[in-house]
């Protein structure tokens, strides 16, 4: 491991670092650090977000929206009021990242720019329609995070662009929604399937599916189209899992049915328990 | 080509330390080479293990996984840092109700388990799993673990 370290205060002295050749952006570093450890990536340049003003490590209300901070860390999403009261999926899915010293390091923002198919967060801001906040050396975009996974560890991120928070829509009625993991042991695990399904008031249902295809996956249906078997086969075409050392193609598909059905139902009941 | 050495000032049990690192020297490394604090552990090495737990600015971290130039003006616990003026009553507990096996894993355990009291004072037994979750014994000691962490909590450990 042999690179500089550079520790920017501003987002265009950030940007401008993360646009050279070989540049990586720090974040949490418990991605980072590892690759580096086993030399998957030998940056040149490792670029340090934490102290850059722009990038915050805050949860804000703003204009109906939630921002969390691009320096937020799980589990400061886990112990968050407002996230646990508007999107309790998304602080359940933190809550499970790793372990407590990882939850401690580990960004949201980091999370998704790993783009690990199973990344846990991802479900989450799948189903509830977050929206990433890039920043590049002219522009600053929203992309819909459906939009943001490209591949497995690739987004549609450009050299120099630099997540800087995520914001989700704080909902106007009554929502409901569950979320479902399946790992081989309790513990710290990666997911060998992980969902998150959410529910309105108008039948509208949205899941957000991990580690059953080459990026976290979103689809959606409605509550009168999943009461037949049609229906959870149209939701569930969307995946396509492959069998690796956490589980089996079947097992997954099977255990997707399976905890798909349940989450939809446990969001079922939390709508009508709120309506 | 080497990259040039940087001076890290932070601040370790309570005092105020300098180290050179290199960019590449983790807070474990420098803590244990250059600060001469070897209770912490290098297991994994890849924050799996939790061997290496120290508390830094308030919370525990795998201390493998964070660059030493990312510490600086830090505060950072190291197991040297708990009961230093005499043991804690987890470390007492620790001794007690047997816990200690082979003792690699204790520096990170009783790190991790200090932290979780600092938040949780009186932990239900799966609070201590799940606090403890990110910390392996090869030994395969965690009754004994959870019970300790248990019994200096108040509780009567029982497992």
């Amino acid at each position: 491991m042999t690179f500089q370290y550079h520790r920017p205060q501003s987002l265009g002295e950030a940007t401008d670092l993360l646009g050279k050749d070989d540049a990586v952006a720090l974040a949490g570093g418990t991605d980072l650090l590892v690759a580096l450890r086993h030399r998957v990536v030998r940056p040149a340049l490792v670029v340090d977000l934490k102290s850059v003003a722009d990038i915050a490590n805050g949860i804000e209300v703003e204009g109906g929206r939630l921002r969390i901070g691009g320096g937020v860390v799980m589990n400061r999403l886990t112990r968050n009021e407002e996230v646990n009261r508007h999107f309790p999926a998304l602080a359940q899915a933190a809550a499970v990242v790793g372990s407590v010293q990882i939850r401690n390091r580990a960004t949201l923002a980091g999370n998704l720019c790993n783009a690990s198919p199973a990344a846990d967060t991802a479900p989450a801001l799948l189903a509830y329609g977050a929206t990433v906040i890039a920043s590049g050396t002219d522009i600053t975009r929203s992309i819909p995070v459906e939009e943001f996974f490209t591949g497995p560890g690739t987004t549609v991120l450009e050299r120099g662009e630099i997540v800087t928070a995520v914001e989700l829509p704080i909902p106007l009625k009554a929502l409901g929604s569950a979320f479902a993991r399946v790992t081989r042991r309790r513990g710290v695990d990666l997911a060998s399937v992980s969902l998150v399904c959410t529910l309105d008031s108008s039948g509208l249902a949205r899941f957000g599916f991990g580690a059953v295809g080459p990026t976290p996956l979103l689809a959606e249906s409605t509550f009168d189209e999943l009461a037949t078997d049609d229906g959870w086969s149209r939701l569930l075409s969307v995946t396509s899992p492959i069998t690796d050392v956490r589980a089996g193609a079947e097992y997954r598909r099977a255990m997707l049915h399976v905890h798909s059905k349940r989450a939809f139902q446990a969001a079922s009941d939390e709508l009508r328990a709120a309506t | 080509m080497s990259p040039i050495e940087s001076a890290v000032t932070l601040t370790v049990n309570g005092s105020r330390r300098t180290a050179r690192v290199s960019p590449s020297t983790t807070l474990l490394e420098m803590v244990r080479a250059r600060l001469e604090l070897t209770g912490a552990k290098e297991c994994c090495a890849e924050g799996e293990c939790g061997a290496c737990t120290m508390i830094l600015d308030g919370e525990p971290v795998n201390s493998c996984l964070v660059l030493a130039v990312e510490t600086e003006g830090s505060e950072v616990t190291t197991i040297e840092g708990i009961g230093a003026a005499g043991m804690t009553w987890l470390q007492e507990s620790f001794l007690a109700t047997g816990a200690i096996q082979c003792g690699f894993c204790i520096p990170g355990m009783v790190v991790a388990a200090t932290a979780l009291l600092e938040r949780v004072p009186r932990p239900t037994e799966s609070e201590v799993r799940e606090g403890l979750s990110g910390n392996l014994c090869r030994c395969g000691g965690y009754s004994r673990i959870c019970a300790a962490v248990m019994v200096a909590a108040g509780g009567d450990g029982a497992t």
